[in-house]
């Protein structure tokens, strides 16, 4: 039963032999999607462009049905899986300071990698600037971290939060990605193109 | 005309890419029990930079010095690998689209200059805003929202609604 090395049935020696091939479909698959370029990316926020939109939305309805559905079946126990914990305000501070680097620099950090792979001279300059970034929050970390602490909520997920069922939450989420896929390609087709 | 040239469909559809992707998530969460990560590796290569540089100094701060362990090099996690991977992939994507080109990608109207300098600064925000957040788009967003974790579904919503936010003041180096 999943998930396989933290219950032992693939020894941890393979845990970076594993590592490296996940990294290589992850990239293969981000790059293959267009996620090298910046200019298709910050399309999204702009309305010429929604493959972050579709591809994010997918994934992520893809894998929360995928893995619900295993763990129903009893092939993976969800109970073990890593569930990314919920510091309230860290997240939507963080998230607030991620959203403008993504605006100004048109990459989240994965989709730089990708096109630092393929030779983007703009995606080498943003990820030197990650590094200042996680340079700068390392040495000013005493100052940031009641807010990094703070408001910690523990690994809660929305059934916790919104007492809702997660069958039927991944059903309205699913629902609201489909329906914001229809309204994209209608707003697509109103923009004006962008070439690049 | 030239411009379909330019514009001609090169990439997957969107729709198979993030199937593939969450096929991926899925294979991961079951093999590893936990998700993808990108900015993890940035992390651990600012922490063996300054344990290397000025290791008493990393030793007294408290974000550095969880992350140093006695012996063992902080490059050597899951993450790290997994991102040289991700170097792999991508280029093997490119490679096999013919897309290897080394260039300074920009709109029209801003010059290379511009463009390298706002992308410096755009690294700079989200590499913080990935560690206070515990996370970027993949570790934080994609990964949590895979197993309904709120945090992840918080961070989603405030990076793409401040991105929403700020668009109209950079449009100028998009559009």
């Amino acid at each position: 039963m999943g998930p396989l090395i933290p219950n032992g049935i693939i020894p941890p020696e393979w845990d970076f032999v594993i590592a490296l091939l996940i990294g290589i479909i992850f990239g293969y698959v981000l790059e293959a999607s267009g996620f090298s370029s910046s200019r298709k990316l910050a399309g999204v926020f702009y309305g010429y462009d929604f493959v972050v939109l579709k591809v994010f939305f997918t994934a992520a309805v893809v894998a929360v049905i995928g893995i619900y559905y295993l763990d129903y079946l009893g092939f993976i126990d969800i109970s073990k899986l890593y569930i990314h914990p919920t510091y309230l305000w860290a997240a939507i501070v963080g998230g607030i300071v991620m959203g403008l680097g993504f605006i100004l620099g048109g990459f989240c950090p994965g989709t730089s990698l990708c096109a630092v792979a393929i030779g983007k001279i703009d995606a080498m300059a943003y990820g030197v600037g990650i590094l200042i970034g996680v340079f700068i929050f390392s040495e000013f970390f005493s100052f940031i971290q009641p807010l990094f602490d703070g408001s910690n909520y523990g690994a809660i997920t929305l059934v916790d939060t919104l007492g809702i069922s997660p069958y039927w939450f991944i059903f309205l989420f699913s629902l609201v990605a489909i329906i914001a896929f229809v309204i994209s390609d209608l707003v697509r087709k109103k923009v004006k193109k962008i070439f690049y | 005309m030239e411009n379909k040239v330019k514009n001609k469909h090169v990439y997957w559809n969107p729709y198979f890419g993030g199937f593939m992707l969450g096929l991926l998530l899925i294979f991961t969460f079951y093999i590893t029990g936990r998700g993808l990560g990108a900015s993890g590796a940035f992390k651990s290569t600012v922490v063996t930079f300054v344990d290397d540089v000025a290791p008493t100094h990393a030793s007294k701060n408290a974000y550095y010095e969880q992350f140093i362990i006695n012996g063992k090099s902080p490059l050597n996690t899951w993450l790290v690998f997994e991102t040289l991977g991700v170097l792999i992939g991508g280029f093997l994507s490119g490679a096999l689209g013919g897309r290897l080109k080394l260039y300074i990608q920009h709109a029209p109207n801003i010059t290379s200059k511009k463009r390298l300098f706002v992308a410096l600064l755009g690294g700079l925000f989200f590499g913080f805003g990935a560690q206070l957040a515990r996370g970027c788009t993949s570790g934080a967003a994609l990964s949590g929202m895979a197993v309904l974790s709120t945090g992840g579904f918080v961070t989603m919503l405030a990076i793409f609604g401040s991105a929403y936010a700020f668009a109209y003041f950079f449009r100028k180096n998009w559009i």
